[in-house]
Formats: C-alpha cells, structure tokens, sequence
C-alpha cells in the first residue's frame, strides 16, 4: 500500500516539474531581459520592435526582447535577487550602482561604458494640473502652500520621486540661497499637502488623473505627456517650473547574466541601439529628452522646452551621497514625517 | 399579531435585520463585483473581448492554470494526509500540528514570498548553489508554484478535519476487521464521505491560489508574457492605464470566483444531505 | 508506521494503518513549505542581535505602522463579527427571496483577488466614485484614510465570520429557545442569554481568522490606503520599503515582530476559546 501511494505522489510530482520545466524553458530563437523602471513600458515596446527588425535584417537572428517593469529599486532588487536580466535600464544610477556594489554582476564603473554617462535619453520633472491651472501653479513654491493639494508617489519606493523630490530640493537651494534651514521647511511644507504617497509613479498618475484627487501631479515629463495622450489633453495640462533637474535614466549590460545566457553579443548591440537616431526618434516622440536631439522630429522637440536643469552629479554630488543625505533610513526624508506629525 | 412560531420575531424585525445584512452586504461585496463588470464592459463587448485576447493575458492565464494545477493537488494530498493522522489517530502533540497547519493564514503574503527569497535568492542561503547549478527557482515557475501552495496550504485541510473529526472512525474501523486493506478502506469508506467536503476544499484552494497577489509579487519578476500571472497582469494593465483591459481581465478571475461559487452552492445540497446521514449514526 | 514504533508512548493504539505514512508526509511537507521557510526569517532577523532588534522594532515609523495594521485589523474584525453574527443569522432562520444567491456570496471575498478587491473597492470609494462621491458630498473621505484600511479588511474577513458561526447558529438547540420563551422570557433575552453563549466559541475562532488574515493583508490594502507614513501606511508595505532599500534584516525584524504579535494574539484567543466551551459544556 505503502508503495502505491508513493509511486502515485512521485508520478504527481514527476508531472509537475515536467509541468513547470516547459513553461519556464518554453523559448524563442534569442530571448533578452529588459528589467526596467516603471514608466518606460511603451518606449521599450517600440524600441524593441524597432531592434528587432534592425537585428534581423542585419544578422538574419531572431530576437526577442522580454519586458519586467516596476519600481526602480523593486527591480534592482530582483536582479540582485536573481532575476536573470540581460540589461537593465533603471530610473537612475544609483540603483545600477547598488547592483554593482552588492551583487557584484557589473563592474562598478559601469557608466563610462557607454556614451553620455550611459544616458541614451533622459527627463525632467514637471507639472500635471487640470485644464485652466484653477490654483495657478506656476513653481515650486506654489506646491507649498496651505490648501494646495500634491501628488507625488515614495522616494522610498519610487526613483521618478526621488527625483521629484530633488527638483523641490533643487528650486528651494536656489531660492532660499542655499539656506539648508528653509529649504527643509519649504519641503516639509511640501510634502504636508501630499494627501497619497502611491508606491510609483504609475499609481500616483492614476491617483490624480483617475480618481481625481489633488491639485498637482509631480511627475516624469515623459509620464506627463503620456497623461494627456490618455486621459485627455482637454482634461489636464503641463505647468514648466522655472526650474527642474535632469533625470537621467542610465543603462547598462549585466556582464554575469549575458555571459550566463550567452547573450553578450545581442545584449551589448541592443543598448548601442538605443543611442542610434531610429532609437532616438522614438524616444523624442513618446516625449524622453533624446541624447542626440538632431536625431529626433522637430515638432516632437518643441513639446520639450529648454529650460534651467540641476545635475544630480555636479549639484548634488552623485547618488551615493544623495542617498545618504535624503532617502536613507532616519535621513530628511523620514525626518519630514517626523516633524509633520 | 398573532405568531405561531414562539422562537421567532415579528415579521417587521425579521424585515428590518434583512435590510441591514443586504444594505451590508451590498456595499462591502456586491457593488464592488458589479463594478468590476460595468467598468470591464464600460466600452463595449468588443473592447472587452479585444482585452482578453491579448497574448500576455493569455500566457498570464496560461501560467496561472499552471501553478493552480501543481500547487492545488499538492495541498489536496497534503490536506488529505494531515486530516487522516489528525483525525483517525490520537498522538501527542496534535493541536500543535493543528495551529501550525493554520499558520500560513496568519503570514501577511508578502512575508511569504520574503522567505522564499531568503532561501532561494542569489543572495540566500541557497542561491550560490542553485545558480551554479543553473536551477532557476525565485523568478520562475517554482518560486510562484512554492508561494502559492504557502499561501493556500491549509484550505483543504481545514475544510476536511472537522468534517473527519464528526465522522469518527467506526466506519474504517469495520471495514478493516473484515479483511479490507488500509488503502482499500481509504479508497472505498473514508473516500465517499469526505468526497464533498474535499473537493470544496479544492475549490476554496484553487479561487485563492489563482488570485493570490502579494506573495507571488514578491518573487515573479514581472517578466512579460513568461512570470506574470493573471493578478500581476491585471495589476501591470492597471498601471498602463489600460483601466478596461484590466477590469476585462478581472472579470476572468471575477466569474472564476462565481462559477467556484456556484459550484460550491449544488456541492452543499448535496454534502448537507450526506453530513446529515453522516450525523445519524 | 515507524515514528510510531520508535515514539509507543505519545501515540494511542488504533487499527487504523497509516498513521506513520500520513503524519510523516504531513510533517515533511509543513516542514518544507512552512516551517523551514520561517525559521530562515527568524534567524535572518536574528542576525541584528537583540539590541540592533529592540532599536528597529521601537522606531516610531515601524511602532506606528504595526498600530495601523494591527488597529485596522481588529476593529475590522469587530464589525466582522458583529455584521458576520447578524448575516449568519438571517441566512440561517429566515427565509427571504435570493437567499441561497446570497448565502452563496459571501464566499466571494474568499475567491476574489484581493488586487481586484482592491483596484475595485478604489475606485467605488475615491472621491469621484459612486460611493465615494455621495459620502464626499457628506463631507467624509473613505478611500485613501484609514477608513480605507478598514473598510478593504472587512471585505476580506467577513466570509471568516460568517462561515464559523452559520454551522453552529443551524444547529442551535431550538427546543432550550422554545423552553425559554415558554418560560416567559422576552425575546431579546433569550437571544443574549441561549443564542449568544452557543455560538461564542465559533464567533471567536471566526473572529481571530479574520483578525489574522486583515493584520497581513497588502494586495488589496494598498490600492486604497494613502500609504502616508504615520497615518496610513501598514506594516507589510513598511516590509516592501525595507526590502526595495536593499535592507533585507530590517524586512525581516518587522516580519518576524508581526508573526509573532499574531501568533501570541492567536494562541490568547486559543486559550479563551477553550475556557469558553469548557464554561459552556458546563451549563
């Protein structure tokens, strides 16, 4: 009897990794994973189909490019964690730093690799108001002021808020003439009018745009066109602080995986495609701020003012130290929401 | 008015706490099923069916059915195992067993993935040794197969325990002392009466392990079209602002949870008359 | 059949066979799946020493978060038990139309994804939704308070309640009810004093399920809570923060503490249950 239940249990078991061996290994001619950061989910799409005829037509190889997307961090952390990414294409350096520094999977100077700091396209923080400014937001300051309401997701789980955090810090250093005391209240101020902090920038867009709630999204210009695209440019409309910071949006080959995969060749040709003028073009019209701007179509190019950008590198010293200072554990961040309540 | 039933209250109050439990009910669950469908449908029948065909809904669905059909049956063997000990055996110990086979209800889902990932991430205990030898197990198929069975680990045992426990052990006891093998017994006496019982355990087990969310985003990865199931793919549709698909989508799960109640309903005609029976003895 | 050759004394005799073959699988697969899995938690979290433990369990962001969740949880589960008692009993002694339909229902939250759950209860109770909306003309806000919270773990832990108590409330001894209306007590007094009592034990396993189930819930919570640290956000997304800071020991500290909160409250309401049937089967 006691064999019987055994054989039956093993032939269950045997069924199920059968089961779970086809559909994890079910696979195409070359598959590459783009582990990226939340918002990229229609540029990627384009990009990639533009990549693959590009590679097929030069090589005769099929490839297919598999999309993860999430919060930045959520995905740095699965790749550290084991997610097989061939490349990521992060919302910002200091998680591909972070998957250098603890997975040891890329080397640590990973950015000089490719051009432009390893930035094929990048963005900026806007503003997302309804149709006609009923507040009259026109800056940073006017985020702070009683009654005003402001979306913005988590630094904490969110890179595009991180960055948006930066560009309130960036204008407040500016205006307050780099009054460290004043920038702090003006932040504090700031986030005391945020009703929801969603996890990510797709959530607190839906929170705004959807469910209507607050007078003003922070968010990625790039996200913020894509808002008017669907949810109505009759509805919404984008406000140009006086002053915002680059968000550059780097890339970069995972060296352990690609030579585990045997993927190196198509994954290196992959991201050198992001920086050529087709990759660039497409960028331009889902509205990412092109690295080769004469690439892109001009009328795209007018949707992106000219306007003063901070440099996370020569105005806040990079990453790591923008980490430590404003999102680390009991850093001015969590201070904020000591002091609020 | 005269009432003929002594234990029974007036007509008016029977109506008044009527309306309180739909009123109730109406908000907590029903509107928001109904609102599932109406903003799924909100666009048209043809809009909601483009939705569905989607190839990433579909190798969603698919690798949802997957994980249902390895993790459900692996928790009906153990559901089954673990009420026969608990139940036709007296041991030491036994309520122990019992709170630790209802513990996975009390694990919040994302601790469930956590420790999986402590495990068996490239940073885990495990994870050198998987990865040189190239088993893949957090962000593939066993890494949302193993959340799943954690997650629903006691429905069928919970459902098969009591129902066991009512039963007693006289029926198999007889069968035994007339010559019937133990598997015999099992197959032919234990089988019959707890059929009921265990395959609605199996449904309550299969709604939850395909519309399990938190734990099995923990350790999916979110790749497109290969470890997305369909909570995660409704949750990814979601965030493209693609609200139709999304509640299209949740509509699959929606009238999954449905035709699993329905189901369960013509189930309990039929178990009330077969626990009645069982009662009598 | 050989754990109970080698352990005689901890296991009565049956005729009954495969005790070792059921128990062993029982115990290997909780081990594997359950056990195991957790105790790489505990060590994990262990591995801060219980200074590094105490200072990351008494910082005010996790002290507050674990209020939150634990709070939410347990008035959710008192309306549970409360609207769980009220619908189990209308499903049970009354008979109205759709009521099978109904009955039927209340599994739903079971089945239902809670992302779904979420994503819906969201959009119903925001601002410009149809609920939402009527009670901001009100003058109140649902979604994205800790009203929210609340509102989503009731969704999930009703059917907890309302299947503990229909069984028990079916089988009720009617004939004690009729003796005491007999007898000359009011209504409502037989209810509080014959019906009450009967079903406590049921109501209070009912209860903690939910209670449970709601202090660990996050797919359907996150949708509608406003995650503001300090006013609504819940500990499991606390959890998530930690571990998207990279700060795997700090995850499993606020695990490990809400494991163990839970398991202390579950094995309390264990323990009262006991007491209570023992009362119970005295009377």
């Amino acid at each position: 009897m006691r064999f019987t239940t055994l054989k039956t249990a093993g032939t269950v078991a045997a069924l199920a990794l059968t089961l779970a061996a086809t559909v994890s290994f079910a696979k195409a001619d070359t598959q590459l994973l783009n582990v990226s950061y939340d918002p990229t989910r229609e540029l990627y799409k384009a990009i990639n189909e533009a990549f693959a005829a590009d590679w097929k037509t030069k090589t005769g190889e099929v490839v297919t490019i598999n999309q993860s997307h999430g919060g930045s961090g959520k995905q740095a952390r699965a790749v550290i964690d084991g997610l097989k990414a061939d490349v990521v294409t992060l919302a910002l350096a200091g998680d591909i730093d972070t998957i250098a520094s603890k997975a040891k999977l890329l080397p640590q100077d990973w950015a000089k690799r490719l051009p432009n700091n390893s930035t094929p396209f990048s963005s900026t923080i806007v503003f997302l108001v309804k149709k006609g400014n009923p507040k009259g937001i026109k800056d940073w300051g006017d985020l702070a002021t009683e009654g005003t309401q402001v979306i913005t997701p988590n630094p904490k789980t969110s890179g595009g808020a991180r960055w948006n955090f930066l560009g309130a810090w960036a204008w407040a250093n500016k205006s307050f003439g780099g009054d460290e005391a004043k920038t702090k209240s003006y932040i504090a101020a700031l986030y005391k009018n945020v009703p929801v902090l969603d996890t990510g920038a797709r959530g607190s867009t839906t929170t705004f745009a959807q469910r209507g709630i607050g007078d003003v999204l922070i968010s990625w210009e790039s996200n913020a066109w894509l808002a008017l695209d669907e949810f109505g440019a009759d509805k919404f409309e984008i406000v140009y602080p006086s002053i915002s910071i680059n968000a550059e949006t780097p890339v970069a080959v995972i060296d352990v995986n690609v030579k585990a995969n045997n993927t190196e060749k198509q994954a290196k040709a992959y991201l050198d495609y992001l920086f050529t003028a087709p990759a660039q073009k497409i960028a331009a019209h889902l509205h990412y701020r092109p690295s080769d701007p004469a690439a892109a179509d001009p009328a795209d190019l007018a949707k992106l003012p000219k306007f003063d950008l901070v440099s996370i590198d020569k105005d806040f010293g990079g990453w790591s130290k923008a980490q430590q200072k404003f999102f680390a554990e009991g850093a001015i961040f969590d201070q904020l929401y000591k002091a609020t309540n | 008015m005269p009432r003929t039933d002594p234990i029974g209250e007036s007509r008016l109050i029977q109506w008044v706490l009527i309306g309180i439990s739909l009123t109730f009910l109406a908000f907590i669950v029903f509107l928001p099923l109904t609102l599932v469908f109406v903003e799924a449908l909100r666009k048209g029948f043809g809009v909601y069916l483009a939705a569905l065909k989607d190839a990433e809904t579909w190798a969603a669905l698919r690798l949802t059915l997957t994980v249902a059909a390895i993790s459900v049956p692996l928790n009906a063997l153990f559901g089954i195992c673990a009420a026969w000990s608990v139940t036709k055996h007296n041991f030491a110990g036994k309520n122990l067993l019992l709170s630790l086979i209802d513990l996975p209800f009390s694990v919040s889902p994302v601790i469930s993935g956590l420790i999986y990932v402590l495990l068996f991430g490239a940073q885990g205990w495990f994870g050198p040794w998987l990865r040189s030898h190239h088993v893949e197990i957090i962000f593939a198929v066993p890494g949302i197969v193993l959340a799943t069975t954690f997650v629903t680990f006691p429905f069928v045992a919970r459902e098969l325990i009591p129902l066991m426990q009512a039963q007693g052990t006289e029926e198999e006891e007889a069968s035994l002392s007339l010559g019937a093998s133990g598997l015999h017994t099992f197959w032919h006496v234990t089988l019959p009466n707890i059929k009921w019982a265990l395959l609605y355990g199996v449904l309550l087990c299969n709604a939850r392990a395909m519309g399990e969310f938190g734990a099995v985003s923990v350790v999916s990865g979110h790749v497109r079209g290969l470890t997305n199931t369909l909570p995660l793919q409704i949750e990814i549709l979601y965030n493209e602002y693609n609200f139709t698909a999304a509640f299209a989508v949740a509509t699959l799960l929606a009238s999954l949870a449905l035709v699993t109640l329905v189901l369960k309903t013509i189930l309990e005609w039929r178990y009330a008359d077969q626990l009645a029976a069982s009662h009598k003895h | 059949m050989s754990l109970a050759q080698f352990l005689p004394r901890l296991k009565q005799p049956s005729v009954i066979p495969g005790f070792g073959l059921t128990l062993g699988f029982t115990l290997l697969a909780l081990g594997l799946i359950v056990i195991f899995p957790l105790i790489a938690l505990v060590l994990k979290a262990s591995s801060v020493g219980a200074a590094g433990f105490l200072q990351a369990a008494t910082n005010p962001r996790v002290l507050g978060a674990l209020r939150l969740s634990f709070g939410a949880a347990a008035i959710a589960a008192l309306v549970d038990a409360v609207f769980g008692v009220l619908i189990a009993w209308v499903l049970v002694r009354y008979n109205f139309p759709g009521r099978k339909l109904i009955d039927a229902a209340i599994d739903l939250p079971f089945a239902l994804p809670t992302a779904v759950a979420g994503i819906a209860l969201a959009t119903l109770y925001a601002p410009n939704g149809w609920i939402g909306a009527l009670a901001a003309k009100a003058g109140f806000k649902i979604a994205f308070t800790p009203f929210g919270i609340v509102l989503a773990l009731i969704f999930i832990g009703l059917p907890f309640v309302v299947r503990s108590v229909e069984p028990v409330l079916a089988e009720a001894q009617r004939d004690v009810e009729e003796a005491a209306a007999l007898l000359g007590a009011n209504r409502w007094r037989t209810v509080r004093q014959i019906v009450l009592p009967a079903i406590y034990p049921a109501l209070l396993t009912g209860t903690a399920l939910a209670f449970a189930r709601a202090v660990g819930e996050y797919g359907s919570v996150i949708f509608i809570a406003g995650n503001i640290p300090l006013v609504s956000e819940i500990a499991p997304l606390l959890i998530v923060i930690k571990l998207e800071e990279f700060d795997y020991v700090g995850a499993t500290v606020i695990a490990t503490l809400m494991l163990t909160i839970s398991l202390l409250i579950l094995l309390g309401v264990n323990k009262l249950q006991s007491r209570l049937e023992m009362r119970y089967a005295k009377d």
